[in-house]
């Protein structure tokens, strides 16, 4: 069985996530802000009786800041040591199959993505960019330099 | 059958852990009739499945053990060491059997039969020496309570639904009051509210256990470890009802057998040792939990030899830990720190109770994972405490909401000592260079906004503002200024985010009842990244090594007139307090002035070559935290901060340099020198003093003796070998060699020309004499 990927634009790009490492996808629409916090921490949220710390997928790839200010946004919900974290992206697409092994990347990237990356897969709709789910929440160039 | 034989192994388990503290109970006092019967249960139970299940092993063993045990119900036969420790071993071999039968293994080998012959009346049982307890487990239910057992994740997701159920509920409550409903509606509604809090109060509470099951196996565990090494130990265990989350205390079991291996392998000494260093022969272990701030505190205390610091850098520099340049910069307090790097161990061979490889630097990993810290503290000679302190998260706390703007925060209630209206009566906000100093029915104490530390904006005016008074965990107060105080609530915490915790602000995240997230501060933190000094929080390097200190520390001190009417400033953190003492408690004694407060005798400062005029002298008591010494002034200016530069005067002495202060110069004095030049070297009497006082006299051992033991001093007769540092003898008398000596007359008045001697009810005559022939050494 080839493993499933989650389709998502981030920055108006398609990209996918290991389908596997996502628990759900959800609309979040309270954001409780954490000040003093890493720039791409975008706040808290709670899903049911769960806290998640919403990360903001575009300020932590240093491709601009999301605009959390009004309405719902969609999350991917993920889970690392033990902490729920809630992925801002633009939109969620789909679910696909993935017809190939992740494979390097020849060509440059921009910078956050090439941290993030964990090279292409091949799909029905054509070539997506993997990405790192722990490389999103570790946080862009921003964060390393708080 | 397999199900017979777990439900069997779960059993014996649960009445084994329960036993642990019940048979050093009852070796102390064996006719507790209670708990005799408790480990006669308990045999008797294994004796009835094994003869069920067919371990004809475990059945015998537990049959003889119940045939003598039954001997000492009855009366016919006195429980003595041998048959404890005879019914101890069998004990520990069932036991074994136990664990093997739960683990599917074969039964170990060997033979039972030599501890079935140790029980038999007069057998040469290899005696033990007795470790008692002194635990407040007296009101201990003495039958194990029922239980069942389940798994935590079971629990975990009975947490989360019932944490639904409150959210649905308060929903439901919104929706409720927006609509027209019936009264009865309304009534039914309240009696399921009241049912989910209830449920969701005894759901909580299944998490957490009290720390008293840690406690409980510690006494065997002493007792053993004492046994083996031919050492006496008085374990004192408090606070076990201390509550802690099931699995901080599943995390804090090996870091604190490690340390009470440690301490009684390590720390305290032989009895002939104890003897010889004048302690009991037995010595004493303290173990204690309590919760403070929003930590849970566990003191683990023994009398024994303490720790050499010197050695510990020593033998640090020879294993490369730390080169010699930053050897020699190391606090007492550091040197002691270096017991938790990798790689040392004090202890000359490595024996078989503390030396498994598994050092302390383990033991402090183990803690720093679960978040929490372990220190050490120690004084050659006399003992060793070890403190750890782990985080409350996952534990229910009480907190105070407050807000900034429109955001919610809670504040562990432990922490906050008053809250009061920044404009209110008695209270003053004042702004020093930037620093807030608010001043609170006289008391000063530094102020952070928390609008500013957080940077958010905040739209009330400072008058407007409360201010709560917080006092974190081990530090000094400072006070916190909060847009809007809202709500008392209980909160269930749980850890946030890595991300989140990295600010150093955050002790953990919660949901509110209306189920919006809520950050939990960690007031230690807020103090921190506000820049508040913690005076009273010695932290060491490594422990700091939060979040970067945001600009230079703030230096306050306290501006005074000296008695020869010089401006000067003080370190605000060595003044204890302010005392006022009448002049004639001023003397010169044994070359230097003193002033005496209270039932203290401290040496005074700041009053050399000066004139003591009026009747009443004001002193500043300074503490460096074991010392204090006293520091005359004429009157205090106010309170201050430096931040002018320093200009160093040239040569030490009691003036450090000089600094402008609120526009005018003043000299800024040493406390470091003060201390040095008047508690000076014999500050750490290495060996108690010894005192001869005549053994004959009765005055002399009633009244006198309390007092000179009071101060300090070991007392003995005329007939010891030891060398007094000081004889204490009627006037007239004849003394032996002794390094001083106090002479005592009977008449408040000299009755011929001056010859030192001291009227007996002299009470500060006498401490003063005393105090200054400790010196003398």
């Amino acid at each position: 069985v080839n493993e499933l990927l989650l389709v998502v634009t981030i920055a108006g790009e398609r990209v996918a996530l290991p389908a596997a490492a996502v628990e759900s996808v959800v609309e979040l629409d309270t954001l409780i802000p954490v000040p003093r916090a890493a720039p791409h921490v975008a706040g808290l949220s709670a899903l049911r009786s769960r806290v998640l710390t919403v990360i903001d997928c575009m300020r932590s790839l240093d491709l601009g800041v999301t605009d959390c200010s009004q309405g719902i946004r969609e999350a991917a919900v993920v889970e690392l040591d033990g902490h729920h974290y809630a992925l801002i992206v633009d939109q969620v697409e789909d679910v696909v199959e993935a017809l190939s092994a992740p494979a390097p990347l020849r060509a440059a990237m921009g910078a956050g993505w090439e941290r993030a990356s964990l090279g292409m897969v091949e799909t029905e709709t054509g070539p997506l960019l993997l990405v790192d789910v722990a490389a999103i929440l570790a946080g862009g160039a921003e964060a390393k330099a708080a | 059958m397999d199900d017979l034989i777990a439900d069997f192994v779960a059993e014996c388990r649960d009445m084994l852990e329960a036993l642990g503290g019940e048979i050093v109970a009852w070796e102390a006092q064996p006719d507790d009739r209670a708990r005799l019967d408790n480990i006669f249960r308990f045999v008797h139970t294994v004796k009835g499945n094994c003869g069920f299940f067919d371990f004809p092993r475990l059945e015998a063993l537990s049959h003889a053990a119940e045939d003598a045990l039954a001997d000492v119900r009855a009366g016919r036969r006195q429980p003595d060491g041998a048959l404890v420790s005879a019914v101890l071993a069998i004990i520990d071999r069932i036991a074994e059997m136990i664990a093997a039968i739960e683990a599917g293994e074969e039964m170990p080998a060997g033979d039972d039969s030599a501890l079935i012959d140790a029980l038999a009346p007069g057998a040469e049982g290899h005696a033990t020496p007795v470790a008692a307890t002194v635990a407040d487990a007296q009101g201990k239910a003495t039958s194990a309570p029922r239980t069942i057992r389940l798994s935590v994740e079971l629990l975990d997701r009975v947490m989360s639904t019932v944490s639904d159920m409150v959210l649905a509920r308060n929903e439901l409550a919104r929706r409720l009051r927006e609509s027209e409903t019936e009264v009865i509606v309304d009534g039914a509604f309240e009696r399921l509210s009241a049912i989910i809090a209830e449920m969701r109060d005894a759901i909580t509470r299944t998490r957490m256990q009290r720390i008293e099951n840690l406690f409980v196996a510690l006494p065997r565990m002493v007792r053993d470890l004492s046994g083996e090494l031919g050492k006496q130990v008085l374990v004192d265990i408090e606070g076990g009802d201390v509550e802690l989350d099931r699995e901080m205390i599943e995390m804090i079991r090996d870091p604190l057998t490690h340390i009470i291996r440690n301490a009684v392998d390590h720390g305290i000494e032989t009895p002939a040792e104890r003897l010889k260093a004048g302690k009991r022969e037995i010595g004493l272990l303290c173990v204690s939990a309590r919760q403070s701030g929003n930590q849970i505190l566990i003191d683990i205390q023994d009398d024994g030899r303490g720790i050499d610091g010197k050695k510990l850098v020593e033998k640090a520099i020879a294993n490369g830990v730390i080169d010699k340049a930053a050897a020699a910069q190391l606090s007492p307090r550091e040197q002691l720190a270096l017991i938790f790097e990798a790689g040392l161990s004090t202890a000359k061979a490595v024996t078989a109770i503390s030396g498994r490889g598994v050092g302390m630097d383990v033991v402090r990993s183990n803690v720093e994972r679960i978040g929490g810290i372990v220190e050490v503290d120690s004084r050659p000679g006399e003992g060793t405490r070890m403190t750890l302190r782990v985080p409350l998260t996952l534990t229910i706390i009480p907190a105070l909401t407050v807000s900034i703007g429109n955001q919610h925060f809670a504040i562990p209630r432990s922490a906050i000592e008053e809250i009061v209206r920044a404009n209110g009566e008695s209270v003053t906000l004042e702004h020093l260079g930037g620093a807030g100093v608010a001043t609170i029915r006289g008391r000063r104490v530094p102020e952070v906004s928390l609008a500013e530390i957080l940077g958010l904006e905040s739209h009330v005016e400072d008058a407007d503002r409360r201010l709560i008074v917080l006092r974190p965990a081990g530090g000094d107060v400072y006070a916190l200024s909060v847009d809007r105080i809202h709500d008392h609530e209980e909160l269930v915490v749980k850890p946030a985010a890595p991300a989140v915790m990295a600010t150093g602000l955050y002790a953990g995240t919660t949901l509110a009842d209306d189920g919006s997230p809520i950050l939990l501060f960690d007031p230690a933190g807020l103090a921190e990244v506000g820049g508040v000094k913690l005076e009273a929080q010695e932290r060491a390097a490594r422990i700091a090594q939060g979040p970067a200190n945001t600009g230079p520390r703030i230096v306050q001190v306290l501006l005074f007139h000296g008695l020869d009417g010089a401006r000067r400033a003080l370190r605000l953190a060595v003044v204890d307090r302010i005392e006022e003492v009448p002049i004639s408690a001023v003397r010169t004694t044994a070359g230097q002035l003193r002033v005496q407060v209270g039932d203290a005798i401290l040496p005074l400062a700041g009053a050399e070559g000066a004139e003591l005029g009026g009747e009443k002298l004001r002193v500043f008591r300074l503490s460096d935290g074991v010392h204090e010494i006293g520091y005359a002034f004429r009157e205090v200016v106010d309170f201050a901060t430096i931040d002018n530069d320093v200009i160093h005067a040239d040569r030490p002495g009691e003036v450090s340099g000089v600094s402008l202060i609120n526009g005018e110069p003043a000299e800024l004095v040493d406390a470091h020198w003060l201390f040095a030049n008047h508690v000076g070297s014999s500050a750490h009497a290495a060996q108690p003093l010894v005192c001869r006082l005549p053994a004959d006299d009765p005055w002399m051992q009633n009244m006198l003796r309390p007092i000179v033991e009071a101060a300090g001093y070991v007392v003995v007769g005329e007939d010891s070998e030891a060398t007094a540092d000081l004889v204490i003898a009627s006037q007239g008398e004849q003394v032996g060699e002794a390094a001083s000596a106090i002479f005592l007359r009977s008449e408040p008045e000299p009755a011929g020309k001056k010859d030192g001697s001291i009227y007996r009810y002299d009470r500060a005559g006498l401490l003063m004499a005393l105090k200054s022939a400790g010196r003398g050494k």
